[in-house]
């Protein structure tokens, strides 16, 4: 796998990255999730600053006293009210370095920027809770199948007219 | 959002802002709550300037130090994967066991667990 042929400004491109590590560990390739085509785009069915956002993130984010996430594809999510506090929250993953998350985890759930945001007049208002998950689940039938319908029909509960993933 | 731009053109959604920040960063540095919030404002920006699906945005802030060759390295830097909760602290564990018990805190899935507090 050619990860060579790159300015150093380039993207990183992880895809590449991942195939040559599990190469040299002797792991088959990934597989990576794979659409020919985009789904369409819904149009902004109000201005932005009459929006309602649900704000969902695969960083592996609970809220004390909320059960952390364990790293073998755990398939259950979190509800976060979206009034925590920054010092409340805490991170759980196997994957990325949790340095920065753990110092301000706003970095991987922005929800002090989004509340800024709501109180500037910007943005609408936010869902009553953020969602939140542990990213590395290895099968892509059982996000598409558990899940992804459970986190649809949690947004929609809520009443959120826009959606914003944050994965890492 | 996404700061890996080739998994996101993989997984090809409607619309994106990309981040060209090191993982773990997606939505900022920390503790930088300006910047935190223009990134969040020119990002939820996209939702009212895309207008054809599949476009990915590239969002104009640049990370201070030369991060990206240390990123390309083909190093595994992933935990065992175990499969019990793991808490950030031992103190997030006991107050997980006072909110829920001791069986649920410790047993590997809590479905749509709800704060109780």
């Amino acid at each position: 796998m050619d990860t060579l042929s790159h300015t150093p400004n380039d993207p990183v491109d992880y895809i590449a990255v991942t195939h040559e590590t599990y190469d040299k560990l002797g792991y088959g390739s990934y597989r990576w999730a794979n659409e020919p085509d985009p789904v369409a785009l819904s149009p902004l069915p109000k201005p932005l600053a009459d929006c309602k956002l649900a704000l969902i993130a695969s960083g592996g984010i609970y809220a004390v006293g909320q059960v952390a996430f364990n790293h073998k594809d755990d398939l259950s999510f979190r509800r976060i009210p979206t009034t925590v506090a920054t010092e409340d929250l805490r991170t759980s993953h196997f994957a990325y370095d949790m340095t920065a998350a753990r110092q301000d985890p706003n970095v991987v759930l922005p929800l002090a920027p989004l509340r800024q945001l709501v109180a500037d007049g910007e943005l609408g208002s936010l869902t009553e809770h953020a969602l939140t998950f542990m990213g590395g689940i290895y099968s892509q039938r059982k996000l598409r199948e558990q899940l992804i319908p459970e986190i649809v029909a949690n947004v929609q509960e809520m009443g959120a007219d826009i959606a914003l993933l944050v994965p890492v | 959002m996404t700061s890996a731009l080739s998994i996101t053109q993989s997984a090809n959604p409607a619309r994106a802002a990309f981040l060209d920040f090191p993982l773990g960063h997606t939505a900022g540095r920390p503790n930088e709550p300006t910047e935190q919030v223009e990134i969040m404002r020119q990002a939820l920006g996209l939702f009212e300037s895309i207008t054809e699906s599949g476009t990915i945005v590239s969002l104009p802030f640049i990370w201070p130090g030369n991060w990206k060759p240390e990123a390309r390295l083909p190093i595994d830097h992933r935990t065992p994967r175990y499969d019990t909760p793991q808490y950030q602290t031992d103190a997030d564990r006991e107050r997980a066991v006072v909110a829920h018990g001791e069986l649920l805190a410790c047993t590997a899935c809590a479905p749509q667990d709800v704060p109780r507090s």
